[in-house]
């Protein structure tokens, strides 16, 4: 048993009814290794919403995700899950090792049997079709986050989790990926949980923002974080005056992430 | 001398087909020092099995099992470096196993036997131990497969999906203390690592998916063995050590020939 603060409310994970938010973190604490990581952090998903945690490099974004899921116990705080709640779960880092044989099929199949046809469905739904085949080894950064995204499909989450989805995706591709995750949102109904570094990028693809830094420094709707003081001081003077993202398709990808047609050359830098 | 090659190959095939889908989850954790834990431990099980006057087999598996259990709980610990830890235990046991064997001066135990096996003096006993730890293992390794892998991939990813990771860990340890105690006979156990790696590395330049490559291994595993022991037989040299060559040149010639699927 870890000692608790004093003071301190025992961690606990209590089942909620189908009315409740999917998930709802209530004045988490966290120490790992004797150094705090997390102090009074409230979050909460409803269904259908998509929350965005945003903050610098070792806020804590990546260990909070963690105690949501329930991999990590807190030291502190409330965490409660809807009865029956189901995850799926996009990790920040996955490289499958090479010594491992295993092609994408295989891969979605590791999260739990797949009724036939289910698999060209999933791959359809992310985008990959005809990738089944293909090891894991050989997918481009974008490939894998997608391959990921459908194995999380697979289970029909009520609740999305995605660490850093955008990570070792270029910036086209990445403004594609948040597209994927509005639509998955919007023709599944599901709730979804996201980390990012990087606020105009999930802008368009956001319900709400949490701008984390060890405690929540602000939360609310992304326009409202981009202009707030804590928000502004915590990303620095280069987070100010910052252009919402706004994009057009002009192009379209292959699956090999090869750009068919016109390429946007003015959309590569948006971040002003 | 024709029985004792006949028992010698059952043997040898019971421990190479337990071996090869133990070996290719051994190569995707990168778990070869577990092995290694294991088999050294086993010298202390040995030891202790004549203190109690019981079959070695046994003494083996009980300080396997043991060792399994406190792997198991030790590396639920982030602090421990996972390295120091094996070698902890791994040198430890040995050390142990040989201070003990020195205090009660057994001279029952085949010092020699045990580290490079004696394949040759398996008797009919012997045999129906083999066996009957080559299906426990494939069984329970069977049971576990899915998870296992889908652990070996990604532990977090497996645990939000609902994989005991604990468990299916712990389940993994004791399969693998059993093999090591049931190859002790056959390879010795400073060779068992090598059974277990080996194979299921030479197989990987041939296979697709994860099943493949713990089929081929458990194949390849038995050519070495069928090989090792014609070898031993024709040049007259210890048969755990051809075993084991017989394995290594099968993984160098997977080099040239494997294609990476």
């Amino acid at each position: 048993m870890r000692p608790l603060r004093a003071g301190a409310r025992p961690a606990v994970t209590v089942p909620m009814g189908s009315a409740a938010p999917l998930v709802r973190l209530d004045g988490i604490d966290l120490d790992l290794g004797g150094r705090p990581i997390l102090r009074g952090v409230d979050l909460v998903v409803e269904a259908g919403e998509i929350v965005t945690l945003i903050g610098p490099n070792g806020a804590g974004k990546t260990s909070l995700v963690r105690v949501a899921l329930g991999l990590l116990a807190p030291s502190a705080g409330l965490v409660a899950r809807r009865d029956g709640l189901r995850v799926g779960y996009v990790p920040q880092r996955l490289a499958v090792d090479p010594a491992l044989p295993l092609t994408v099929e295989r891969f979605i199949g590791l999260g739990g049997r797949l009724a036939p046809g289910r698999l060209a469905d999933l791959l359809a739904e992310v985008g990959t079709e005809g990738l089944g085949r293909a090891p894991m080894q050989g997918l481009s950064g974008g490939e894998l986050q997608r391959v990921m995204l459908a194995r999380a499909l697979a289970r029909d989450p009520d609740l999305l989790v995605l660490d850093e989805p955008a990570q070792g995706v270029d910036v086209l591709g990445q403004v594609e990926l948040f597209d994927l995750v509005t639509r998955v949102r919007r023709a599944r109904g599901c709730g979804v949980l996201m980390v990012s570094h990087d606020l105009h990028l999930v802008m368009a693809a956001t319900d709400i923002v949490v701008c984390l830094n060890h405690h929540v420094c602000c939360t609310g709707h992304p326009e409202a974080v981009g202009r707030h003081p804590a928000y502004l001081a915590l990303l620095g003077p280069t987070a100010r005056g910052l252009a919402v993202y706004a994009h057009a398709h002009d192009h379209h990808h292959d699956v090999a992430g090869h750009v068919v047609g016109e390429a946007g050359e003015d959309t590569r830098n948006a971040r002003g | 001398m024709d029985d004792i090659l006949i028992r010698a190959g059952l043997a040898g095939f019971a421990t190479a087909l337990a071996a090869g889908p133990l070996g290719a989850a051994v190569v995707w954790g990168r778990l070869a020092f577990f092995g290694d834990a294991l088999a050294h431990a086993s010298l202390l099980g040995i030891v202790l099995a004549v203190v109690a006057d019981v079959h070695p087999w046994i003494g083996v598996a009980g300080v396997g099992l043991a060792v399994a259990l406190g792997l198991a709980w030790a590396f639920a610990d982030p602090r421990v470096a996972p390295d120091a830890l094996l070698a902890a235990v791994s040198y430890g046991a040995l050390a142990a196993g040989l201070v003990v064997l020195g205090m009660v001066r057994a001279p029952a135990v085949n010092l020699f036997g045990f580290l490079f096996g004696d394949i040759l003096g398996v008797g009919s006993a012997d045999l129906l131990w083999a066996w009957a730890g080559a299906v426990v293992t494939l069984l329970g390794l069977a049971v576990i497969w899915r998870p296992l892998v889908a652990m070996l991939v990604h532990a977090d990813l497996a645990a939000v999906e609902g994989v005991p990771v604990r468990s299916v860990r712990l389940a993994f340890l004791i399969l693998l203390a059993l093999m090591v105690a049931g190859a002790m006979k056959t390879v010795g156990v400073l060779l068992v690592t090598a059974l277990l790696v080996l194979p299921a590395a030479a197989a990987r330049g041939f296979a697709r998916t994860p099943e493949a490559m713990a089929v081929l291994a458990a194949l390849g595993g038995c050519l070495a063995v069928a090989a090792g022991l014609g070898l031993s037989f024709a040049a007259d040299a210890p048969s755990g050590p051809s075993i084991v060559c017989v394995a290594a040149l099968l993984f160098a010639l997977s080099r040239l020939l494997g294609r990476r699927a």
